[in-house]
């Protein structure tokens, strides 16, 4: 069987795409101290909004933006639930998948079945959005290490007392931080629909989203790590698809069950690294998951 | 201004009020939704609440109500354990795949023989199947410190996956003709899990349902057990010196809601189900979280939950037939409960107080 290393590569990045946006955007809001479980549900939320607004406006790019409206749109319950009604984080997270997932289920019947318009290829025969993707790693690495608002940012998810005492709004700088999430797993959701499937079928993300939330841990909370974690995940899902394609005596069913496999091996190969190592140590936000009730 | 005042601990009115007012409020919202979508919302809620235990048909429908109840029941009063410890177990669809498969894979091997010894073997084996695919986020997690919530939801995608492989494959029935799926479990009379009093829908999951209340309460609050898990959950440091070990308690929840789920999905199979399909996961392991919430993590509320979010999964079928509303309606319906809930919650943590200027 003769793989050609760049189609294989490009294939690489396009199958990580929608598991890099979601997990950069999931990584931002964690630096912010939040546990947002609901991207799942914002990822299928944006895959069926950018489907149905690039299918009704043949304009692919315009679903783009219909999907990161649509997942920040989506993201604010659980911005309002954790923030303003100091939920718990665990449980909203999950409600907010589940609500996604019907949500998604019961206005997506009329678009099933149908195609999507055609995406414009961009620079290097690769899709403009995986572009976008690519471009996203150092601005999310810029905008958190060398900017006055990524360091606020990290102050609020790794002690929000001392954010608060310092006189930083912690609430208004979380909800910021969800929205953005939400927005970036609505891209992602929609770079499935519209970009790779052409299409809407019921749950077709497929648990990209919970992949994505264990590649933001694999990442040790930093962007470029997001970007290598991606492109594992992608790795192995374009290896799974390769050898189905080329007919190996192990049944489809198990084959597909790779990526789900590689995550777990991957979460408990760096976990046991930020638990045992001496130096490295996890570097989880210090707040991250629990809510900010002010006092005073 | 308005400010929140934390409470010393939770008010038990609010705790009891919280969860019907999410009701009233999913109700109500849902009509609004309906009207949204062009269908008479008074109908529809109608259709969905009233209906399926009072309506037309209801002579039909009202067995459903325990056949789905049971298995939220039972894998709820195993998801609330964990929760109140902290254990978030959200992988319970997995674990009652991987139980009906290990059960009805006991069923398989030993066809066409007729033994009394037969399903007590297959419950063992689900229950088994259960707590082992439970045990694997809860060893990941003592061992290495991953994350029980990651691991045991990417099991879900596996265990589907591992359903679709013995449909498709080893658990295919020979006399199939080709078609997917496993033997029918309940054409065979050792393995079946019958209705036990015609037309009330009860089977031995219904059965293992109420006794699995009862257990949990048991456990909960009155053996010491249960004593150090809620401890771990509300203040995990003092459970420490108190000498709980949060990894027997890691294995302990996972290992218990595991079989508890293994246990609902084997049930499943012999009964409902009939057999091993590539379906054989409908999503109870994922409602039986809102469940838990719902019933406020205690085994008399987790059986009300229960049966209500039976009720919303009948009455969103009897809608579909109608009324011609989608299927994901109930999904819909599930969320917003679990929305409405957790905002409600507030009251009973904090006390909201005008907050006179100074």
């Amino acid at each position: 069987m003769m793989i050609d290393p760049l189609s294989v590569f490009l294939l690489l990045i396009s199958a990580s795409t929608p598991i890099l946006f979601a997990a950069l955007g999931e990584l931002v809001v964690e630096r912010a101290g939040v546990l947002n479980l609901g991207v799942e549900g914002m990822m299928i939320t944006g895959a069926l909004a950018g489907f149905a607004a690039a299918y009704a406006s043949g304009n692919p790019f315009l679903g783009f933006a219909v999907a990161a409206l649509a997942g920040a749109a989506i993201s604010l319950l659980f911005a309002a639930l954790t923030q303003l009604f100091l939920a718990n984080q665990v449980a909203s997270g999950l409600a907010l998948t589940l609500f996604g997932l019907g949500l998604a289920a019961m206005f997506g019947k009329p678009f099933e079945g149908v195609k999507a318009p055609a995406m414009p290829i961009g620079p290097l025969r690769i899709n403009w959005i995986v572009w976008l993707g690519l471009i996203m790693v150092p601005v999310v690495w810029w905008f958190l290490n060398r900017t006055r608002r990524g360091l606020i940012l990290r102050g609020v998810g790794e002690n929000h007392e001392a954010a608060h005492a310092l006189g930083y709004d912690v609430r208004l700088t979380r909800l910021a931080a969800i929205a953005f999430g939400g927005a970036m797993a609505g891209i992602g959701g929609a770079f499935i629909s519209i970009a790779t499937v052409l299409q809407w079928t019921e749950g077709m993300t497929a648990g990209a989203g919970w992949i994505a939330l264990a590649i933001v841990v694999f990442s040790n909370w930093t962007a470029p790590g997001v970007l290598a974690g991606a492109w594992l995940f992608g790795g192995v899902t374009v290896l799974q698809l390769r050898l189905q394609a080329a007919g190996v005596a192990v049944p489809v069913q198990l084959l597909s069950m790779a990526p789900y496999l590689a995550t777990i091996i991957v979460l408990v190969a760096i976990s046991a690294r930020q638990k045992y190592s001496r130096r490295a140590g996890a570097a989880a936000p210090g707040s991250l998951g629990t809510n900010f009730h002010a006092l005073r | 201004m308005i400010t929140l005042i934390p409470r010393q601990s939770a008010s038990t009115g609010w705790q009891i009020a919280t969860p019907v007012m999410a009701v009233l409020a999913t109700m109500v919202t849902g009509g609004l939704l309906f009207a949204l979508l062009g269908h008479d919302p008074v109908a529809a809620i109608r259709t969905i609440f009233w209906d399926p235990l009072f309506g037309p048909a209801a002579s039909y429908s009202r067995p459903q109500l325990l056949i789905k109840a049971a298995p939220l029941i039972l894998i709820a009063s195993g998801l609330a354990i964990g929760f109140r410890a902290g254990i978030w177990n959200i992988g319970a669809e997995g674990q009652y795949i991987i139980g009906g498969l290990t059960g009805a894979a006991v069923a398989l091997a030993l066809y066409p023989l007729e033994a009394w010894w037969l399903f007590p073997l297959m419950v063992a084996a689900g229950l088994a199947g259960g707590w082992a695919w439970g045990m694997i986020p809860a060893m990941l997690r003592n061992w290495f410190g991953a994350s029980e919530i990651l691991v045991s939801l990417m099991l879900v995608y596996v265990a589907q996956r591992v359903a679709a492989w013995m449909a498709f494959g080893p658990m295919r029935n020979p006399q199939g003709m080709g078609f997917p799926g496993s033997r029918n479990l309940q054409q065979y009379p050792s393995a079946a899990n019958p209705e036990l009093i015609a037309g009330t829908g009860a089977h031995w999951g219904v059965v293992a349902a109420a006794a699995a209340v009862l257990a949990t309460w048991f456990l909960m609050s009155r053996h010491i057990r249960g004593f150090h898990i809620r401890a771990a959950g509300t203040a995990p440091r003092a459970a420490r010196f108190a000498g709980v070990r949060p990894q027997t308690l890691v294995a302990f929840c996972l290992g218990l809601s595991g079989a508890l789920a293994g246990a609902a999905g084997l049930f499943e199979v012999a009964g409902p189900a009939g057999q091993v399909t590539d379906k054989l996961g409908v999503g109870y392991g994922f409602t039986a979280i809102i469940v838990a919430f719902l019933g406020r993590l205690h085994p008399v509320g987790i059986l009300l939950a229960g049966l209500l979010l039976a009720l919303t999964y009948i009455g969103g079928e009897l809608a579909q037939m109608t009324m011609a509303l989608p299927a994901a309606t109930v999904q819909v319906f599930q969320g917003m409960l679990l929305f409405f809930l957790l905002g409600f919650d507030l009251l009973t943590r904090f006390q909201i107080r005008r907050r006179a200027r100074a």
